[in-house]
């Protein structure tokens, strides 16, 4: 894995670039570790309440860590009434843990999300920002089984 | 029976959007080159006459916009598409990226010669990463075949915020910050991202631009309605047979896109509602359905076109739990920023929680009706402003699904 050092010291030239910066740390971990963000005010050279300021007013960041596979269902209103609770049922059955969770094998974690914009097939789940369509509770193990 | 018309979506399908060559067969990037070999003035007063307005949910006139860059003064101007999308129910500007990612870029770059502005910046989403594939693909064969002349595009990634929608969060996001609006004015067409004077377009308004540029104002201006012209695009999704998206001349009733595109309501059941424009959008009951689609028309009926979001709800629907799921949006979507939207939407959230369990009391509802009265006043920004719609629109029209859980 590469270092967040590395990964946040390329973006130093880049104006307005510590968002950028948190994106690229996230690919590579699937969270932002807390040192990070420490480095980045450095890097960035902004007061460390500024830097942790940034990193959690976006929902699409995790500071600290979560798993491997992050597992996002939709549950705006188009998703809402398509049966996104049915989803969420049968997702923290096969994986026995609720929303906000992490397996203890720390592969997968359980989020909740706002539209991700697919809505032309409701319900929509997405696993590390790939999109699930018109997904149901009979679909999850085989969509699963591709993580694990 | 309504029919279709692409203008935004001209080259659906017919493009590659991962080769700049199948856009130049298509006759790409010849509205770039005509636009300059107009004066700045003329190209901005073309645009204007045209009639076009934003397509990201304001509707201003967006030639009048420009003019304000354009005519103020300053060593750097800075072009923004606004490929945020975070308007529940729309997935329009996701459509056009994926499929059309050069009109975007050469409206983009068009906008840049008018204003005087030799940087762009696409805020796009980020759970669109596939799109910012396709994106910087797409910007790397314009700038390698030298399409885009001195203007450079950079694309942005958001970070799942709603308010960065907003164009003045929008660009503090550029700027690195957290995504808070700004007081305004200054507006940023005058002082924008860093402090110099900024464009920011929707993309379907962009994606606009290189049509009106070729075959003129007065050919945008004769389509659709006479106050709002050209196309929407608009994302049909819940309880519909087809959900799809269609473009639409502005004067396409609410009705025809439901029947005539979407195949009206799936399982044989009957109509409800319709929200359109998104979550902030106004809720719409069966009598107001002949309402043209057009800005000013959905204005008029107390509802927003919006985004273009189309989100039908038949018979079995429960207005009021899809109104608590909406307000529980809003209090996470707040940035805190003003007080009356902080406080504002956990409250709302509250009160039809209360509501939808069937321990509300009567006199709750005048108090949600106050208290979303005075936000829509008072907000800083539209978040704020907007999110008490849906609300007070169903108040008005389906009030009985309320009072029914009384007890
Ligand atoms: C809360 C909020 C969210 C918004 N989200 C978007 C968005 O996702 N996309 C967009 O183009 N405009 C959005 N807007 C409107 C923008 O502030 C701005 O008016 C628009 O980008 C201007 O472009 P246009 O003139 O081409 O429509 C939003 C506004 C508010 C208040
Ligand atoms: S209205 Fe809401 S989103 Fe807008 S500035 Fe105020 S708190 Fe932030
Ligand atoms: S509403 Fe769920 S993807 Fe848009």
């Amino acid at each position: 894995m590469a270092d967040y050092r590395e990964i946040i010291g390329t973006y130093k030239e880049v104006p307005g670039g510590i968002i950028e910066a948190y994106h690229a740390v996230q690919n590579e971990y699937s969270y932002i570790p807390e040192d990070a963000v420490d480095y980045a005010a450095q890097i960035f050279n902004i007061p460390k309440a500024k830097a942790y300021g940034v990193a959690t007013f976006y929902s699409y960041f995790k500071v600290g860590s979560r798993g491997k596979n992050v597992i996002r269902i939709c549950e705006s209103a188009p998703c809402h009434i398509a049966g996104a609770d049915k989803v969420v049922a049968a997702l923290e059955k096969e994986l026995g843990i609720k929303m906000g969770e992490t397996t203890s094998d720390g592969k997968f974690t359980l989020e909740f999300a706002e539209c991700v914009g697919q809505c032309q097939a409701t319900p929509v789940i997405t696993i590390n920002s790939k999109p699930y369509e018109d997904v149901t509770a009979e679909k999850i193990a085989a969509i699963l089984a591709e993580y694990k | 029976m309504a029919e279709e018309m692409r203008i935004v979506l001209r080259n659906l399908g017919k493009v590659d959007p991962l080769n700049v060559d199948t856009y130049i067969q298509a006759g790409g990037y010849q509205a770039l080159a005509k636009a300059k070999s107009m004066s700045q003035t003329d190209l901005i007063e073309e645009v204007k006459r045209s009639g076009l307005r934003g397509r990201g949910g304001a509707g201003f006139n967006t030639g009048m916009k420009w003019n304000f860059s354009y005519s103020a003064a300053s060593d750097q101007k800075y072009v923004i598409c606004n490929a945020d999308e975070g308007e529940p129910g729309t997935y329009k500007d996701r459509i056009i990226m994926e499929n059309d990612p050069q009109s975007v870029l050469e409206g983009m770059a068009i906008c840049g010669y008018a204003i005087g502005a030799n940087k762009g910046y696409i805020y796009c989403r980020g759970e669109y990463p596939y799109v910012v594939e396709i994106l910087n693909k797409a910007i790397a064969q314009a700038s390698e075949k030298g399409l885009l002349g001195d203007f450079d595009i950079e694309v942005r990634m958001g970070a799942g915020a709603y308010v960065c929608g907003e164009e003045s969060a929008l660009i503090e996001s550029i700027e690195g910050k957290r995504g808070e609006p700004r007081f305004k004015p200054p507006f940023p067409p005058v002082i924008g991202l860093w402090g110099k004077p900024t464009i920011v377009n929707n993309v379907e308004t962009f994606a606009n631009i290189p049509a009106i540029v070729e075959k003129g104002a007065d050919w945008f201006k004769g389509i659709g309605a006479a106050s709002y012209p050209g196309t929407k695009i608009m994302t049909l999704t819940g309880d519909v047979v087809n959900r799809t998206f269609v473009e639409v001349p502005t004067n396409t009733t609410i009705r025809q896109v439901l029947d005539d595109f979407g195949g009206g309501i799936a399982g044989g059941k009957k109509f409800k509602a319709v929200q359109i424009g998104g979550t902030s959008g106004g809720f719409i009951p069966e009598s107001l359905l002949d309402t043209p689609i057009d800005f000013d028309s959905m204005a008029a009926i107390g509802a927003t076109l919006g985004s273009g979001a189309f989100f039908v709800m038949d018979e079995t629907r429960d207005i009021v739990d899809v109104i608590d799921r909406i307000s529980k949006f809003f209090a996470h979507e707040s940035c805190g920023k003003c007080t009356p939207c902080r406080e504002g939407t956990q409250r709302l959230h509250e009160m039809l929680h209360k509501m939808k369990n069937g321990t509300a009391v009567a006199g709750d509802l005048d108090l949600v009706e106050r208290l979303g009265t005075v936000m829509s006043r008072a907000c800083l920004c539209g978040l704020g402003q907007a999110a008490p719609a849906p609300i007070l629109t169903t108040l008005k029209h389906f009030r009985s699904d309320y009072t029914g859980k009384f007890n």
